[in-house]
């Protein structure tokens, strides 16, 4: 069973790096790009199935995400 | 001064830690490896040093918060016993739950190594009560993540219970932290963090001892204990 955490900055969290990757898209000359957000993504394997969905989510608040900056978002990819 | 460096994979400036500890006590700090589930026993001083523990991996300071030897640093902390964490030992602390907010990557995107002015904002603390009140020492700082962030309500708490133990001085915040904060502590007032190197000003050698105070701070109260 595979899952897929994807872990973005909280909206009201400044993004220094997406800022920079918006201002190389622009520099390539791509145009109308509103604003660029980054983040990360974490593919887990899980051996055991059981009770997936709270474990993920444990694992997420206790390590994966530091919920002071950050969101999470847990994707069962099979 | 009974006192205990701890050391993960990474961490790198534990024997600048050890050479300015040496300087306010008889006794040898102790280095205790990160794997440990126990430290050793009547520590005066729980210093978590500067380094780059895991890589930075996740989040700079995030995998040794959950290191075997934290669970006894945290059993530890909420005892009394004093901790200091500076650079990586403060991201580390944060990540531990034992302070507030989170340090980001510098606004820059820039590593920064050089020196800031530093303001005593609380001189009350067990690791500052040598200095005086508003005094502006010399600091260096060298991160990547020294980007102090919490929120607004967290922030406004901070203040004003004057845990903000360290502002950089006006016009050299290097990272972006919000409102200059450069150190803070728990409510207990023994838990410190703090992002610049007071260890790396203790010895004329080193082109000056602005950061001696802090750990005869520290020692100062544990030796009239002793005596």
């Amino acid at each position: 069973m595979k899952a897929r955490i994807i872990v973005t900055l909280k909206q009201s969290v400044l993004d220094p790096q997406g800022q920079a990757i918006e201002g190389a898209l622009a520099a390539l000359g791509f145009d109308g790009v509103g604003s660029v957000r980054q983040g990360k993504i974490i593919d887990i394997e899980l051996s055991d199935p059981v009770n997936a969905e709270a474990r993920l989510k444990a694992m997420c608040e206790k390590l994966l995400a530091n919920t002071v900056i950050e969101d999470y978002r847990v994707e069962m990819v099979d | 001064m009974k006192s205990a460096v701890i050391l993960f994979p990474g961490t790198n400036r534990e024997r600048d830690m050890v050479a300015a500890l040496k300087k306010v006590t008889d006794i040898e700090p102790v280095i205790v490896w990160h794997a440990e589930t126990t430290l050793p026993g009547g520590l005066d001083l729980i210093v978590l040093p500067g380094g780059f523990s895991y890589g930075d991996y996740l989040r700079a300071g995030a995998i040794s918060a959950r290191s075997p030897i934290m669970r006894d640093i945290i059993r530890r902390a909420e005892a009394g016993v004093p901790v200091l964490g500076v650079c990586n030992g403060f991201q580390a602390l944060c990540e531990a739950g034992l302070l507030p907010g989170v340090l980001m990557r510098n606004a820059s995107l820039k590593f920064v190594c050089r020196e800031v002015k530093l303001e005593i904002v609380n001189a009350e603390t067990a690791f500052t009560h040598l200095y005086r009140p508003g005094q502006i020492i010399r600091c260096p700082v060298a991160h990547h993540d020294g980007n102090y962030f919490a929120d607004k309500a967290t922030l406004d708490r901070l203040e004003a219970e004057n845990r903000v133990v360290f502002r950089y001085g006006q016009g050299t915040n290097p990272n972006g932290s919000q409102r200059d904060i450069a150190g803070i502590i728990n409510a207990a007032g023994n838990v410190l963090g703090m992002m610049p190197h007071p260890e790396d000003l203790t010895d004329p050698l080193l082109g000056g001892i602005d950061g001696l105070a802090l750990f005869e701070s520290i020692a100062t109260p544990a030796r009239e204990k002793a005596a």
